[in-house]
């Protein structure tokens, strides 16, 4: 007789306007295992997990959780049946201590006072069963990307969670912080605990996970043993067909600088240096990527370059032109593009028809404007051209930008950038968050630009991505670039070892 | 060929049911809000010992008398002027509380002025209502160069100006603008603007329908200009590149930032165009009627149009509509009294107009959202695909 599994999952279907997430997912994860789920972006793991935490509802089917039948309304609700989450973006308090996070919304309690000695208590057993190595007076703004999910982790366990799911967990983490937490989660295994692990990275699956479910197109389509299987047999299992990569060919690189950076420092807003002399130069036909751990300063450096924020020291030189003075509007209406990470927040007016989006960056320029006036007509058409060139899925140019998906909009922004013939693209995580056609697209996209002459700046935290495109490679740490490197001959785990600060000694 | 005409004509009875059903949805929320607060003043009424039937006929027959008309459309127009002062600066997402104080400072500015000199009539019409604009953006640069430089939030320093502008007008009026001769004339007031400064009133056009006004109704001319600047308005927000800006900052400061918005400089230029349009708030009733600044001139226009900008969600004829709608209410309202109902529970209905509608906005809006992603997912369904994979980081 085979032992009641953790988790049952039967016929589970749910609908959104217009969409179906997930139709007829059926998953059985053992007692004690670690299952990992493994999907493209938009292949519906993350609703079928929110699912399983109870902050979506199913319109069909059946969750059994140790055998009962449960009826999850809400994330309460999961956490009482055992299932607890720890989300990809941590959820911590940065001037509360270690122990105080933890407890946060489950106190314990004597009376009515905090039963602090308890608390330290259990999370001390929980910490050393674990091998966390947690202090719990340690402030959390003091710590490490790992030793914060393990708080994460650490919160779950606490409140009595049996079942784990881990969403992408190891997307913030450098290849040694991976290797750490894999060691957590094997003895966190060997005490009995049940792991969903969630993840698109397929090593990391094969190296982790004892039994592996595929799912596409919203629906589970197989259940294997990572011993069985390779990456690309699981590659080609998510996909569907055969995988693209970020690999380019021959190199295109001309000895026309376009961008020079020298001794650009900047101090944010609490005086603290947030980029420190950092120079480098763009050729025409060439990617250099920006390698680092998020929060080394990438993002001080893109505001820096756009001319959103003031500069300490330094100078930019864009094309023979100083424009370290010019406005952002001067500088982008002089060919800088951008890509921005977070399209949502940085790209477009959601609201707002896909014509308007279109114009976003561009709007006092011809076809978009002509004088002070908008050119509607213009503007339309050319935003037709982008989605026609650019294979953005939309019915029509009129449709407000919100009502595409998350690799339409990204194309649509690539397209922008591209149609207005820039010379010099800035391009942040230019395919976090898209599915794999359309990250292929991009790269596409981008290989085709710099084979035409396009300096590119490439910043990203996906080192296959960084290795397969750039041409020169810097790595960013605490706000200075820590070392040069040359894509073809470095690899992932060492270029990880540089984003960690550890650096030089290693590579 | 007769295929190609019934595609044609398919298209155009789909897109024909588009456009209509886009405007159903568009009143929808205002009527449902109407609809409410007509169904909870009901309740108030009755509260109040009176017949909600009775009350509403009464404010029906009288508010559509001719002269109800009229003053309706005299009610809305200061009411019209100050929602769009709010309104170009909620389409930027700043929100100036401050008109209040922007048209007070700015009426007595245009009174003074205008009983002071002398020029032939368009000319000295025009030298007020400049005098005006410019007094309301004036008043307001104190808080523009404030949030500009100091980051000081425009809520409150608008605020306070407000203070400062009514304590500043009554000075003024009493030490420096006191036209009376004897001090047994009990109404403060500045001198008479003549009549070469008075705006011509409308009443011919009614008079060319035949409609026959009661002495002393007068349809303000300025009812003209402000729906130009309403006309203006429209094609600056919607139609231009500043327009554009403004929308994008709007909408998404920091997308609007990366696209080159300078954000403090448009900051600046729309809460100066938010000043000059307060300014003009009590243009009409002093040109049409009042012809000087008295102590009793009419308050709180200010603080209604951020109602009626709310009503109007910021466009100009939503706002127009709004403004008509609030004209309307206070004129008729004034016969409540006369049947020994509380005429309040116009302002109490006036309320709860704003806030029903504010919630009728946002559930249509959800709705809308969720509509058009259906349809968009109906007509191409790899449009959508990933929508559900949540947030991209």
């Amino acid at each position: 007789m085979t032992p009641t599994p953790a988790v049952e999952l039967r016929g589970i279907t749910k609908r959104f306007p217009g969409v179906i997430a997930n139709h007829d997912v059926d998953l059985t994860v053992s007692r004690g295992e670690i299952h990992a789920i493994v999907g493209e972006n938009g292949a519906g793991k993350s609703t079928l997990m929110k699912i399983l935490y109870g902050m979506q509802r199913p319109d069909e089917g059946t969750i059994t959780v140790e055998g009962d039948r449960i009826d999850l309304k809400s994330p309460t609700d999961a956490i009482e049946a055992g299932i607890g989450m720890v989300h990809q973006h941590f959820m911590l308090a940065d001037n509360l201590t270690v122990l105080e996070n933890v407890i946060l919304g489950a106190e314990t309690r004597k009376g009515p006072l905090l039963d602090l000695a308890e608390a330290r208590r259990r999370i001390t057993e929980l910490s050393d069963t674990y091998g966390f190595r947690l202090d719990p007076d340690r402030l959390v703004e003091e710590l490490g990307v790992g030793e914060r999910q393990r708080i994460e982790i650490l919160k779950v366990l606490f409140r009595g969670a049996r079942i784990l799911i881990l969403d992408e967990p190891t997307a913030v983490l450098v290849p040694q912080e991976v290797d750490e937490l894999f060691r957590n989660l094997r003895g966190l295994r060997d005490e009995g605990v049940t792991m969903l692990f969630i993840s698109h990275k397929l090593d990391e699956v094969l190296s982790i996970a004892d039994t592996v479910t595929v799912i596409r197109g919203g629906t589970t389509v197989t259940t294997v043993d990572p011993a069985d299987v390779t990456a690309r047999d699981l590659a080609e299992l998510m996909v569907g067909s055969e995988l693209p990569t970020p690999e380019t060919r021959e190199s295109t690189v001309t000895d026309v600088v376009q961008l020079e950076v020298a001794g650009l420092t900047v101090r944010d807003a609490t005086g603290r240096t947030a980029i420190d002399d950092i120079g480098f130069s763009v050729r025409r036909g060439e990617i250099v990527g920006i390698a680092g751990v998020e929060g080394n300063g990438q993002h001080d450096l893109i505001n820096a370059l756009l001319g959103l924020v003031p500069l300490d020291s330094g100078r930019i030189v864009l094309g023979g032109v100083d424009i370290t003075h010019h406005s952002t509007r001067r500088r982008r209406e002089s060919g800088m593009g951008y890509i921005p990470q977070d399209r949502h927040r940085e790209g477009l007016l959601l609201p707002e028809p896909l014509w308007e989006n279109a114009m976003l960056g561009h709007q006092r320029t011809v076809p978009f404007a002509r004088g002070p006036w908008i050119d509607a007509k213009g503007a339309k058409e050319r935003t037709e051209t982008i989605l026609r060139s650019f294979d953005v899925r939309a019915p029509g140019v009129g449709i407000p930008a919100h009502a595409l998906s998350g690799g339409n909009q990204q194309k649509l922004i690539v397209g922008r950038e591209m149609t207005a013939s820039p010379t010099l693209l800035i391009a942040a995580h230019p395919t976090r968050g898209i599915d794999i056609g359309a990250q292929a697209a991009v790269w596409e996209e981008l290989r085709v630009a710099r084979a035409a002459g396009l300096a590119v700046l490439l910043v990203s935290a996906d080192l296959e991505e960084l290795i397969g495109l750039s041409d020169t490679l810097h790595v960013i740490y605490g706000g200075r670039l820590v070392a040069e490197l040359d894509p073809a001959a470095v690899t992932a785990p060492e270029l990880g070892s540089h984003m960690t600060g550890a650096g030089k000694g290693a590579a | 060929m007769i295929r190609r005409i019934a595609t044609h004509l398919q298209r155009l009875a789909h897109r024909v049911w588009r456009v209509s059903r886009r405007a159903v949805l568009a009143l929808m929320a205002p009527v449902l809000a109407l609809v409410f607060s007509i169904a909870m003043s009901s309740v108030f009424l009755l509260l109040a010992d009176a017949s909600p039937l009775e009350a509403y006929s009464q404010m029906w027959s009288y508010g559509t008398r001719s002269d109800s008309l009229v003053s309706m459309v005299n009610r809305a127009v200061p009411l019209y002027m100050s929602a769009l002062a709010v309104a170009v600066g909620m389409k930027m997402g700043l929100l100036n509380i401050g008109v209040e104080g922007q048209y007070r400072i700015a009426a007595v500015a245009a009174a003074a002025v205008g009983s002071w000199i002398v020029l032939p009539a368009p000319l000295h019409v025009a030298v007020i209502i400049i005098t005006a604009a410019v007094a309301g953006m004036a008043w307001i640069t104190i808080p523009t160069v404030l949030k500009v430089t100091r980051g000081v939030h425009e809520v409150i320093s608008t605020i306070m100006m407000n203070f400062i502008s009514i304590g500043l007008t009554a000075w003024l009026l009493a030490n420096w603008l006191d036209s009376r001769e004897s001090s047994s004339d009990l109404l403060l007031a500045t001198d008479y603007i003549p009549e070469s400064g008075r705006f011509p009133n409308l009443n011919w056009l009614i008079e060319l329908f035949g409609v026959e006004l009661r002495a002393g109704t007068n349809l303000h001319g300025f009812v003209v200009v402000a729906a130009l600047i309403g006309v203006g308005f429209y094609i600056v927000i919607w139609r231009t590149r500043f327009g554009f800006d403004l929308r994008a900052a709007g909408i998404n400061r920091q997308a609007a930032l990366v696209s080159g918005v300078d954000s403090k400089a448009m900051v600046a230029k729309v809460l100066l165009i938010s000043g000059a349009l307060a300014g003009l708030v009590g243009i009409s009733q002093m040109l049409g009627s009042f012809y000087r600044y008295t102590v009793d001139f009419p308050a709180q226009l200010g603080f209604t149009g951020i109602a009626v900008a709310l009503l109007g969600r910021n466009h100009p004829a939503g706002i127009a509509i709004g403004a008509l709608l609030f004209g309307f209410m206070e004129r008729s309202a004034q016969i409540l009294d006369l049947e020994g109902i509380p005429k309040e529970i116009v302002t109490i209905m006036q309320g709860i107009i704003v806030i029903s509608v504010v919630v009728a906005y946002e559930l249509v809006r959800r709705w809308r959202e969720a509509q058009a992603q259906r349809e968009v997912s109906r007509e191409m369904p790899e449009a959508t695909q990933s929508t559900t994979e949540g947030l991209p980081a």
